[in-house]
């Protein structure tokens, strides 16, 4: 067999083999998707009940709490950034950080210092790697996110958000996850957790006077154990938000990969033919040639 | 007018629908809603969440870790953990 011939046939197998890869990875997210889409659906209520409630405290009463009140002079923010633990997703990580870079320029540009709270292998890949500090991650399980990590995450935070700014606390909170839009499309989405930003689904009152709010044991105790249950909620729906997208990327990036191969197994497959058949040709040839040469 | 109960936990919706009056038990003791109450936000001691709906029929769920939030005729038991007990 010629020389080219197995170069071709090898360059063949090599493609057969990372397609079987990718094809496995797409089937696996493709089923993964319906699951955590399913989970997103799930965990929504809870995470609307808290923020509605919280935006309701926040509007209709005017208790003085670090929930509820925006302080005056923010000199540091942190930024939680939800990454993938695994690459093969396509522009799923690079995008999300992408996006975090932004919202750090900003920030920066206000004065604010900047803290990282880093969620994926991907995103303490990155910042290892550009030798940047982040205060704490979490890796393992963005796939299949768990609420004791968002627990975790969530203490975290809150302690950091409670204590004072001159001992290295934040002032203001920003998450930057990806938001799963269809199955072709999702998008990093930048939101503010802390000081409160969103008041969807509570009407402003119409009123002057506030309607009476009532609070069992009292105001405080109940902003108190509110703060930590909101910021876990939104934190838990973010991250299976950014799961179900990943999957969505993996099985998009998948996909082409999978097509790419096919269309490479094709290419080859056709100069292999080409390769073969040169070397026939050229075989007669040489008989043809040499019988000629013994007839002479 | 009735009330529009919603009990949901973290990762799912436990029960939603209308009923008559909610008891839940808070840090300060059990707390009965009816129709018309005063806005209300409570912290839940854990335990049962008793729901009677118009026809008697009474729900029961337990509910722990969250609170319980009353807002013009809507009731929300939000809990970490809640599940139905019947």
């Amino acid at each position: 067999m010629g020389a080219q011939l197995r170069v071709y046939r090898q360059r063949i197998r090599s493609a057969q083999t990372t397609k079987k890869i990718t094809r496995a990875m797409e089937l696996i997210s493709a089923s993964r998707i319906q699951k955590a889409q399913q989970r997103v659906a799930a965990s929504t209520p809870y995470s609307r009940a808290v923020t509605q409630a919280v935006s309701a405290v926040a509007t209709y009463s005017n208790v003085d709490h670090i929930l509820t009140t925006e302080k005056e002079n923010p000199r540091r923010a942190a930024v939680v950034i939800f990454a993938s633990d695994r690459g093969l997703a396509g522009a799923f990580s690079a995008s999300v950080l992408k996006e975090a870079e932004g919202l750090s320029e900003l920030l920066r540009s206000q004065g604010k210092e900047v803290v990282y709270y880093l969620v994926g292998r991907k995103s303490v890949g990155y910042f290892t790697f550009r030798k940047r500090d982040y205060l704490r991650s979490w890796i393992g399980g963005t796939d299949q996110p768990q609420f004791e990590t968002a627990k975790e995450i969530g203490d975290e935070l809150v302690e950091a958000f409670v204590r004072d700014t001159d001992e290295g606390g934040v002032d203001e909170i920003h998450i930057v996850y990806t938001r799963f839009v269809s199955m072709v499309t999702q998008t990093p989405e930048v939101v503010r957790l802390l000081p409160l930003e969103v008041v969807d689904g509570v009407e402003e009152p119409e009123a002057d006077v506030l309607p009476l709010y009532e609070f069992e044991p009292d105001a405080d105790s109940v902003l108190d154990a509110l703060l930590p249950v909101y910021i876990e909620s939104r934190i838990f729906n973010a991250m299976l938000a950014s799961a179900a997208a990943e999957h969505a990327a993996r099985q998009r990036a998948m996909k082409s990969a999978s097509d790419n191969a096919d269309k490479l197994i094709t290419d080859y497959t056709r100069l292999a033919n080409n390769a073969r058949q040169t070397e026939i040709t050229q075989q007669i040839a040489e008989i043809v040639g040499g019988a000629d040469a013994l007839a002479g | 007018m009735p009330l529009q109960v919603n009990v949901v936990s973290a990762d799912q919706q436990v029960w939603q629908g209308e009923a008559d009056m909610v008891v839940a038990r808070t840090t300060e003791g059990e707390i009965g809603v009816l129709p018309g109450h005063v806005p209300m936000l409570a912290i839940l001691a854990g335990g049962e969440v008793r729901v009677t709906q118009s026809g008697g029929r009474k729900i029961v769920a337990n509910a722990e870790d969250g609170f319980v939030s009353v807002a013009g005729d809507v009731v929300t038991v939000v809990a970490r953990n809640a599940s139905l007990v019947s």
